[in-house]
């Protein structure tokens, strides 16, 4: 991205923002709230448009076509974009058929997300939050998305909940999948991540 | 209309079903309102001939209004956790979205009218003659599908808006004027109601055909646009 501008409601969310990320890093973005860092993710996930500068993401270039981006990218905010009613199998298996994945692909992704065995017969609104979460990951490794673009991922969790959400996120990293992570819990994610970034007032100010 | 759009449309509305199945929402809530509407219009008018004579409109306001609770109910799915969002996010067809919601709403909308055209036979008097019975079901797919296509098209435009539980109903009601007329035209002759011939129905069920058709076409191009923030 090259001093990148997006425009939410008319006023300026980032300003002329500079940022690479390398194939499978894992970068957590940091900042403080207003900073602009939800709206980095979403112009990545192609949501927002890029008003001014230029940004690649996979290849694609998201002053054209963003649609194209769009299955390759996993976007994780507040919600997890579950149904409630069903349960975790149902769920994942509506994923499953409706981007085409093999009952293969679909029982590794259960398997990794630890959701295998008894869980997967549990509705959605019977799980813990981390189960919750780890169920939204898994519908993120069934659409075998390229970049997890994470948006306060930890929020709402016990520490079980956090490392079992770690441990998925390693594991999607290891296996190639580019990671970006915003969060104000920077002690847990740091340890996560790669490299970090701090977004104030809509550009990096910091990278480490 | 390629295989995939229609292979994915086909698991959205069996996903709907499934969930309508899970919470029994249509079966505990939907209908139990529809058949107190039903109860209350035959209160209000009393018995005897008025009642009859009305019953084929009636029995259509309380579908209507029915319609928007279904309708309501097929978003609120969506939205609790944010699944449009992430149906939307991962570029899932919009057309196959508006083809399977509208294809499940239009199964659950038939079960209710089915069950409301009983109740107009026992509370209101009315009798489905031999020669209309295929008007009748005619008339009542019909116009579901057009129902069906209409709360789909304005449940996507009102998902996630503020002041959606009010917005709907201000959206649907006008658009919805042509069915209500059709589909009461369209049973009051099948049912004979007033000595209207069966043949007197038919062209309202072209008007309810040409109805479903524009609003499906117009929605299925359009709700790609409508759902996007």
């Amino acid at each position: 991205m090259n001093g990148v501008i997006a425009l939410l409601g008319g006023f300026p969310a980032l300003s002329g923002l500079d940022l690479t990320v390398a194939h499978g890093e894992v970068v957590l973005v940091a900042g403080p709230n207003g900073a602009g860092k939800t709206t980095l993710l979403n112009v990545c996930g192609g949501l927002v448009p890029v008003a001014r500068g230029s940004a690649h993401v996979l290849g694609v270039d998201l002053t054209g076509d963003r649609a194209a981006l769009r299955h390759r990218v996993g976007l994780l905010g507040h919600r997890n974009g579950l149904y409630g009613d069903l349960t975790v199998s149902e769920n994942l298996t509506f994923w499953s058929d409706l981007v085409g994945a093999t009952p293969e692909e679909t029982a590794r992704s259960v398997e990794a997300a630890g959701l295998a065995g008894r869980l997967a017969d549990v509705k959605v609104t019977a799980l813990s939050a981390g189960q919750r979460r780890r169920t939204a990951l898994a519908v993120l490794l069934i659409r075998r998305a390229e970049l997890w673009l994470l948006d306060e991922p930890h929020a709402g969790l016990d520490p079980d909940g956090r490392g079992e959400l770690d441990a998925l996120i390693r594991l999607a990293a290891t296996s190639g999948v580019t990671v970006m992570l915003a969060s104000h819990d920077l002690d847990r994610s740091r340890d996560l991540a790669d490299r970090e970034i701090t977004v104030v007032g809509g550009a990096v100010v910091e990278a480490a | 209309m390629s295989a995939g759009r229609l292979r994915a449309a086909r698991r959205i509305a069996v996903k709907d079903l499934l969930v309508e199945r899970r919470s029994r929402v249509l079966v505990n809530q939907v209908l139990p309102f529809s058949g107190l509407v039903m109860v209350v219009f035959a209160f209000a008018l009393g018995t005897g001939g008025v009642l009859e004579r009305a019953a084929p409109g009636l029995m259509w306001l309380a579908v209507l209004f029915s319609t928007l609770i279904t309708v309501q109910r097929s978003f609120a799915i969506e939205t609790a956790d944010g699944a449009l969002e992430s149906l939307r996010v991962a570029g899932i067809d919009p057309v196959a979205l508006f083809l399977g919601k509208a294809a499940a709403l239009a199964v659950e909308l038939i079960a209710l009218i089915t069950v409301l055209l009983g109740l107009a036979v026992v509370l209101y008097g009315a009798e489905p003659r031999a020669e209309g019975v295929v008007l009748l079901v005619t008339t009542a797919i019909s116009a579901t599908c057009g129902l069906a296509a209409l709360g789909t098209i304005y449940g996507g435009l009102a998902a996630g808006g503020p002041g959606r539980e009010t917005l709907l109903p201000l959206l649907i009601l006008p658009v919805a004027a042509p069915v209500l007329i059709g589909a009461t035209r369209g049973v009051e002759a099948a049912l004979g109601t007033d000595r209207t011939a069966v043949s007197e129905g038919w062209p309202w069920v072209g008007l309810l055909t040409v109805f479903a058709v524009a609003v499906g076409v117009s929605g299925a191009l359009a709700f790609g646009t409508l759902i996007e923030d």
